[in-house]
């Protein structure tokens, strides 16, 4: 896409042409252990079963690492198993029927630039209202703004053209803002 | 008309994805215009808000453990299983036949994706908090419990007097059909028995003695159209006196 570079990524993702080593797979996947299980376990939003996702995450992309392509992204990869394997369990089912336009409805209300200043203290505000946003914007910001992907890493992992990542990242960051609005209200009003 | 036409740029500035000229003129407007260059700042920090709240979860240190291990073992099978498809058909291809050299590849290609997915399966099952669904030591439990879960019934040895276990029974796929996966226990081992419908599994040679692959050892028959596997990581003699177990008992 035009005006559009990809960033250096933090992980060594460029996959060598050295699949005959046996130990390549567990190179290249137990360093993003930490990361995948994080990501599970915001999609599951819960510990038992975000293991459980991680265990088939590490199955099918250790039974399909030979159909794996060589000089891709392996980060995407791996994190494009988690995500799709999470889709079609029970829970992804029912939580990932939040359409775009849910999605819409949650950012009718643009707050103000200055009451977004979020300081550390307010991390749990943050994660409240991440835990509350619909699948979409959630995987979306915690890609981006967690893993740190570029947009054409996310692009792959969610299979969506750039340009939908951007639409997509900017109403799930509308999205967020208005969320921690509401609950900053709620609960000054609370008090 | 400037501010409307960069502040869409805002959010592909604070993620580093615009390129460097288009980044210097946005930068250039930040540094002039106060509303913009508060609206970049919010985002910026509800960027790092977002990364401080999003690494909530970190994974328990037995089930880091318990994955690592899942990996060690496989990973010896990836090295056998390449060097045997490419060096049994370049030795086949000097003593045989194109023709024989294209079924013994299929039929071996066969049996290692099947017994693959059973290292699979036994590994991952293992790995599981719960790993079998009907939970008892008792087969007259256990083989009831499979009755309308699969479509086939089978027996299962008395263990008593015998050094193995049985721990319990869940319904597995293999190959997309349904069949039984019963977990015994030999001393600190388990071991699983899957027993599949023949027809499941066609298209293989099986060895007629238990053979050792992807760092288990697995015995494979088949009796009354039903195919059995044995897998563990145990010897070949202790794979060998349970699959002599079961045969007695069909």
């Amino acid at each position: 896409m035009k005006g559009i570079k990809a960033r250096v990524a933090s992980y060594p993702i460029e996959v060598p042409d050295q699949r005959s080593s046996a130990t390549t797979f567990a190179d290249l996947a137990l360093p993003l252990f930490d990361q995948l299980y994080n990501f599970a376990h915001w999609l599951t939003r819960d510990p038992a079963e975000a293991e459980d996702l991680v265990q088939e995450t590490y199955t099918k992309a250790l039974r399909g690492f030979s159909g794996f392509e060589l000089g891709t992204n392996f980060r995407a990869w791996i994190f494009r198993i988690l995500r799709n394997s999470f889709l079609t369990s029970r829970t992804g089912l029912k939580l990932a029927t939040s359409s775009e336009e849910d999605l819409e409805a949650l950012t009718s209300e643009e707050p103000s630039p200055e009451d977004l200043l979020i300081h550390e203290a307010n991390r749990d505000l943050v994660r409240q209202a991440l835990t509350d946003l619909p699948v979409a914007a959630r995987e979306i910001l915690l890609l981006c703004d967690v893993e740190e992907m570029a947009y054409e890493e996310i692009a792959q992992v969610l299979a969506i053209p750039i340009g939908t990542v951007m639409s997509r990242l900017h109403r799930a960051r509308k999205a967020l803002r208005s969320r921690i609005l509401e609950q900053s209200k709620g609960a000054s009003h609370g008090v | 008309m400037e501010c409307d036409s960069l502040r869409d740029k805002l959010d592909a500035y604070v993620d580093g994805e615009l390129t460097a000229p288009e980044a210097r003129r946005l930068g250039a407007h930040l540094r002039q215009c106060s509303g913009c260059a508060a609206d970049a700042l919010a985002r910026v920090q509800m960027k790092r808000a977002v990364s401080l709240a999003g690494k909530a979860y970190k994974p328990d240190p037995a089930f880091r453990q318990q994955i690592e291990q899942s990996l060690k073992q496989s990973a010896p099978a990836g090295k056998t299983w390449g060097w045997k498809l490419v060096l049994v058909p370049a030795v086949l291809v000097l003593i045989s036949s194109l023709s024989l050299l294209f079924l013994v590849r299929r039929e071996s290609g066969r049996r290692a994706q099947v017994f693959g997915e059973l290292a699979d399966l036994h590994v991952s099952t293992l790995a599981s908090a719960t790993p079998v669904d009907v939970v008892s030591t008792d087969r007259h439990t256990v083989k009831p419990w499979f009755e309308g879960k699969i479509p086939f019934a089978f027996n299962l040895p008395e263990m008593q007097g015998t050094s193995f276990t049985l721990l319990g029974g869940r319904v597995a796929y293999l190959e997309q059909s349904p069949g039984a996966h019963l977990i015994y226990k030999l001393r600190n081992h388990e071991l699983s028995v899957f027993i599949v419908q023949e027809r499941g599994t066609e298209g293989a040679r099986w060895a007629p003695e238990p053979v050792t692959e992807l760092s288990f050892t697995f015995e494979t028959w088949s009796e009354k159209g039903l195919r059995y596997f044995v897998v563990g990581d145990v010897g070949a003699a202790d794979v060998e006196s349970l699959s002599k177990l079961l045969r007695d008992a069909q």
